[in-house]
């Protein structure tokens, strides 16, 4: 259905690769900036 | 479950099941919001007295097809997919925090690491010791082909030449094992020189770079074993090594405490440095030490993020922008539902080493040798406290279950939960909350972008 009140910004679909998702091969975040909190969301998948 | 929020002017919905992130007009985002509290027809009824009754029929029709389409009020089955978070077994190790060196060459008082000494004594690891990590590391690693090491301290920088020699070392064991390291470096700056950028810039995938912002913040805490302030040092080394940078990443880090609760303008003047690449994180203390952030500092530390975010919109169309680690987001090509579950890995497939080789779940714990976990020759002996750890998910942490925000933290840090509230499976409500709020504003800030495409 065209919607004329809502975008729908473009997101993952944590359903759709789920065979091979959790392969491990992405960065562990506190190797990122972090060090004192957890935010996985910042960090991106290697298989995209 | 939902959570709809309005910034900035844009009146947002997350469908935290799905991940789907809607941008809504008023109408639709009243209906979402009775939506499941009031039967439809006394909804159209009510809505219909301040919108024109077909008005509230198509919005209506709208916001039922999002559901139809699964993006809405979605009901996921993670938990009974995902069992304990991690499919690919429990003795994996993919990343390893080095603290090479126990002694630092700053005496910040606010450091969660006690002055690089992590409450114990001076101590730098030797070259032989980060050899055994490395081949711990390789031999623990399974299948995994990118494996991480961080040369953290202390200061890693008292060091040098035996993260050149690791690195070295390392590097000669990828073709055979089929790995690939990625080497981070978190430095304070003041023993950078040509040897440290040219080797740094070649070798380290990331760098991290302790700034905290204007001189008076950075100097108020960031200061010599004599008491001086290090800005003046550090910050023409920190431009030189990120002028010369063509690969790999950097970030200029910070700390915010409660003497800077306007620490907006500390990451506006980093940015003003030319640095583009920036993180600030609230400090990490007991709470009682004078410069801890307190209830009172949350509802400006909140406005904080809100102005950052205006800001950076702002800096972006002017063509000066900057990226804030903690807004930075994919939402396309971001974790999977696996990483979102299990979250940094600390106590399984992310350990911190010491300079005697002992094993830690991860750098904040260092610390406690409650927590100590075997060493690098034995590997990990207390099977029980890897158990633990790898229970430490989202779904495990009884305060996330109604928390909109879980699969953006993973239920976030394990051992900040544990100084707060003395479990490994609590939560700190404090970061928590700081934490839903730069969602938000990360979130508001894709919304203008789409807008503004």
């Amino acid at each position: 259905m065209e919607k004329k009140r809502i975008v729908t910004l473009k997101t993952r679909d944590y359903t759709e690769h789920i065979e091979h998702d959790g392969c491990g091969e992405c960065q562990t975040s506190c190797q990122s900036a972090c060090k004192t909190s957890c935010g996985v969301v910042n960090q991106l998948c290697e298989q995209d | 479950m939902i959570h709809s929020f309005k910034l900035n002017g844009y009146p947002l919905v997350i469908d935290v099941d799905s991940g789907s992130v809607h941008l809504v007009d008023e109408l639709v985002y009243e209906i979402i919001t009775h939506y499941e509290e009031l039967p439809k027809n006394e909804l159209v009824m009510r809505l219909s007295s301040a919108w024109p009754k077909t008005d509230v029929l198509e919005a209506l029709a709208e916001v039922e097809s999002l559901i139809d389409e699964g993006v809405l009020f979605s009901m996921g089955a993670h938990e009974q997919r995902i069992k304990d978070g991690r499919p690919a077994g429990s003795s994996i190790v993919k990343a390893l925090c080095l603290n090479v060196a126990h002694s630092c060459n700053l005496n910040c008082c606010y450091c969660f690491a006690a002055q690089g000494t992590y409450k114990g004594e001076q101590a730098l690891m030797p070259l032989s010791t980060g050899k055994h990590a490395i081949d711990y590391l390789v031999r623990h690693s399974g299948t995994r082909r990118n494996l991480e090491v961080d040369f953290f301290g202390g200061e890693p920088l008292l060091n040098w030449e035996m993260v050149k020699e690791t690195v070295h070392y390392a590097r000669s064991k990828e073709k055979e094992h089929n790995k690939h390291f990625r080497f981070t470096l978190t430095t304070n700056g003041l023993l950078i020189d040509d040897d440290v950028i040219e080797f740094t810039n070649r070798e380290m995938d990331n760098v991290v770079l302790s700034l905290d912002g204007r001189k008076e913040t950075h100097d108020r805490f960031r200061v010599t074993q004599g008491g001086k302030g290090c800005y003046d040092v550090v910050v023409p080394k920190f431009k030189e090594l990120v002028k010369r940078r063509t690969r790999g990443t950097y970030y200029i880090r910070g700390t915010y405490t409660h003497y800077n609760t306007d620490f907006l303008q500390d990451i506006l003047h980093i940015a003003d440095l030319g640095f583009d690449e920036i993180s600030m994180e609230p400090v990490v203390c007991p709470p009682d030490e004078p410069y801890a952030l307190t209830p009172e500092d949350m509802p400006l530390l909140k406005e904080q993020y809100e102005a950052l975010a205006r800001e950076m919109i702002r800096r972006d169309r002017e063509g000066k922008g900057f990226r804030f680690y903690h807004f930075t987001m994919d939402l396309e090509h971001g974790p999977c539902i696996y990483k979102r579950v299990a979250g940094c890995g600390s106590g399984t497939e992310y350990l911190a080493v010491t300079p005697t080789g002992d094993l830690y779940p991860c750098h904040q714990l260092v610390d406690n040798r409650d927590f100590l976990m075997g060493n690098v020759w034995e590997g990990v002996t207390r099977l029980d406290l890897q158990k633990s750890f790898l229970k430490c998910n989202v779904f495990a942490r009884e305060k996330c279950h109604d928390c909109w925000a879980k699969y953006y933290c993973s239920g976030g840090c394990a051992a900040n939960a544990y100084h707060v509230s003395g479990d490994l499976l609590g939560t700190d409500d404090y970061g928590c909350e700081l934490f839903r709020k730069r969602v938000e504003c990360a979130l508001m800030m894709k919304a203008d972008e789409a807008t503004n495409q």
